[in-house]
């Protein structure tokens, strides 16, 4: 009994503590402050700092989904992990693919 | 000894009724998840709406010409403090301290609506200025993706007020343990969208 009940909380999901919190918080702010200083005193080439930005964005994103939403290793946190891969597929072929064909149509329609 | 087995069978029943409940607790939030997957897909949509009219100015101000990207750090930053807020506030309801879960609720709830004040009043301005919606392609995608991840955190905001009215008047119960789960959920994913949304949309545009 004693031992279900010591596997059961070794299942549990992971809640953070103020630590994880606090150091999700603190790389949220450099991954933010950083992208938007680079665009409101722009001393880069475009294209270096549109790959700058988006490269925080994504890092900040996974950020976020460990410190904040506790998507990590841990077996409580499986079948949403799964579900978010599934999802993130999801959006890459839906975003990916409506560009493509948009913007594809786009530049055929200008050349005519 | 048959009253032994009754006993062992209504000891069974209630750890089994427990264990389910906790596991219906679990599912709950994990079905809310899958729930904010599907939100996923509606706001990817959106994006994928915008990105394709983001070029579409029609005559009209492009986002260099409209965006003040100071003002939507400060958004993002009220965004910011209440995930950490809400943090917070999810701590203190695994120690068990209502207080602590009302007060960090308070102050979240308070840099939300903030967050929803500062939005409305940059809309407000955008629509006098005649740049509402109908002026071009890029404004139309601009109000839709802004706004409904506007509209989500409204509905987070009401959910929020009425959850801490529940607290306060029952205390912390395994039901509104699930709940604060969900919101938790729900707010943090908020903020995550909120990433694309100041990347996509207001650096995008500036640069």
């Amino acid at each position: 009994m004693a031992n279900a009940h010591n596997s059961h909380d070794h299942d549990e999901a992971n809640h953070g503590s103020v630590k994880s919190y606090a150091i999700g918080f603190i790389l949220s702010v450099i991954l933010t402050v950083i992208p938007f200083y680079l665009v409101m005193n722009p001393s880069l080439p475009k294209d270096m700092t549109l790959l700058i930005i988006i490269a925080f964005a994504v890092i900040q994103i996974v950020v976020h989904l460990y410190y904040f939403l506790h998507l990590d290793g841990s077996k409580a946190a499986r079948s949403s992990v799964t579900s978010f891969l599934f999802t993130a597929l999801v959006i890459a072929l839906l975003v990916g693919l409506s560009l493509w064909i948009m913007f594809s149509i786009h530049t055929s329609m200008m050349a005519k | 000894m048959s009253s032994q087995v009754i006993n062992a069978g209504a000891h069974g029943h209630d750890h089994g009724h427990d264990d389910h409940h906790h596991d219906s607790g679990q599912m709950t939030v994990f079905g809310f998840w899958l729930y904010l997957m599907t939100d996923c897909i509606l706001f990817a949509s959106i994006f994928a709406t915008y990105a394709v009219l983001s070029g579409n100015f029609a005559g009209g101000p492009s986002g260099h010409d409209i965006f003040e990207l100071n003002y939507v750090l400060g958004e993002t930053a009220l965004l910011l403090f209440s995930s950490i807020t809400f943090g917070f506030a999810m701590l203190q309801m695994y120690k068990g301290n209502k207080g602590g879960v009302l007060a960090w609720l308070a102050v979240t709830w308070l840099l939300g609506a903030g967050f929803i004040g500062m939005e409305v009043n940059e809309f407000h301005l955008l629509i006098s200025e005649g740049f509402g919606p109908s002026r071009s392609g890029f404004l139309s995608g601009f109000f839709a993706l802004v706004g409904t991840h506007g509209l989500h955190v409204t509905a987070g905001l009401i959910w929020m007020a009425i959850l801490m009215y529940q607290i306060n008047k029952d205390g912390i119960t395994s039901t509104h343990k699930t709940r604060m789960s969900c919101l938790s959920l729900f707010w943090h994913f908020l903020d995550v969208v909120w990433i694309c949304v100041f990347t996509v949309v207001y650096l995008m545009g500036v640069l």
